[in-house]
């Protein structure tokens, strides 16, 4: 086992992230663990689907909440080497949302595609 | 634990970070640093800042290998490297200097 | 490669079920548990989504959860597997990937 390790067995990771933030604690405790994700040098996807696409939306002010907005924090994602970002094209446009919405920079697929793309997955992470 | 500055107790967890981040002042930092051994010079005070402004940007602490990278890019690579930052921060430029800055322990620091 | 997917929720409360059928590719395996298991019950407004989806992948429900809930096994959409825990075990094992639609 340790030598496939040192041999750096590189797995393909996808977190699937589908709820909108702030109504429960998902989304940021998925965005916590892409970033510890980034420490073992695998291959990273992050996906935005259904109610997810919300958490990168724009504009995000929370202090009237009394809650962190982490919003910002996917902007960092990119520093941390993580730059496979997939937004789902359905979701967005059955939220009246389109890609200028969007604070960080991904790649919008569609519906399909996306499916595709899990199924090429080692482990998905949905939440 | 907890800090005590200019006459106020400032709370801390057991490691030392602070609990509330808005508590932060150039005086606690020289006070936490001198609690870590640390004389504070302006390269320390460099980074110090450079963290403060991460967080205000990304509302992280960085891990240390994203630190460091993000280090050269600003500042060239003869500060963005592990030996310069471990020369400032012998107990890692991640977690020690977090600290000092008054931010939560670096995400994503295994 | 194949990749088993479990749904717990109802589809009259949330829609993972509708997204988790959405993204199953064919030869998958869908797995209904806990409050999922209402979806697998003929007569309701699921039952046609479930009859057409039966059509690319395997559908299973989760037994125990259907007899909790006073769900009679034999009523469940033509198509759909009824599964006990050591078959759960079985689907994990023999998919390449666990996704669970949460």
């Amino acid at each position: 086992m340790e030598e496939e390790y040192e041999g750096g067995i590189v797995k393909k990771f996808m977190f699937v992230n589908r709820k909108a933030p702030y109504g429960t604690v998902y989304a940021l405790e998925v965005l916590e663990m892409v970033l510890i994700s980034a420490a073992f040098d695998q291959d990273v996807h992050v996906a935005f689907l259904d109610d997810g696409v919300f958490q990168i939306k724009k504009g995000q002010d929370t202090k009237d909440l009394g809650m962190k907005n982490f919003s910002p924090t996917y902007r960092a994602l990119e520093g941390y080497d993580i730059e496979k970002l997939f937004v789902e094209r359905e979701s967005l446009e059955e939220r009246g949302l389109t890609e200028d919405d969007l604070l960080v920079d991904v790649e919008v697929i569609s519906r399909a595609d996306m499916a595709k793309l899990m199924g090429e997955m080692d482990v998905v992470m949905t939440a | 634990m907890a800090y005590e500055t200019n006459g106020k107790t400032v709370e801390a967890d057991e490691e030392g970070f602070l609990v509330n981040i808005n508590d932060w002042n150039e005086d606690l930092a020289g006070l936490i640093a001198k609690d870590e051994g640390i004389d504070m010079s302006p390269e320390h005070w460099e980074v110090i800042n450079f963290l403060r402004e991460y967080y205000a940007e990304y509302q992280i602490a960085p891990a240390v290998r994203v630190l460091t990278k993000a280090i050269a890019k600003k500042m060239g690579p003869e500060k963005g490297n592990n030996k310069y930052l471990y020369e400032l921060f012998p107990y890692g430029p991640g977690k020690q200097a977090c600290k000092i800055a008054g931010l939560p322990k670096p995400t994503g620091c295994v | 490669m194949s990749t088993l997917h479990t749904v717990n929720k109802s589809p009259f409360e949330r829609s993972s079920l509708q997204s988790c059928l959405d993204h199953a590719l064919e030869g998958d395996s869908v797995l209904l548990m806990e409050d999922a298991v209402v979806a697998a019950m003929a007569g309701t407004a699921m039952a046609p989504k479930l009859a057409d989806a039966a059509n690319s992948v395997k559908l299973f429900v989760l037994g125990p959860d259907l007899k909790a809930r006073g769900l009679d096994a034999a009523g469940v959409v033509a198509g759909i597997g009824v599964v006990d825990y050591d078959g759960f075990v079985d689907l994990a094992a023999e998919n390449s990937t666990v996704q669970a639609w949460l």
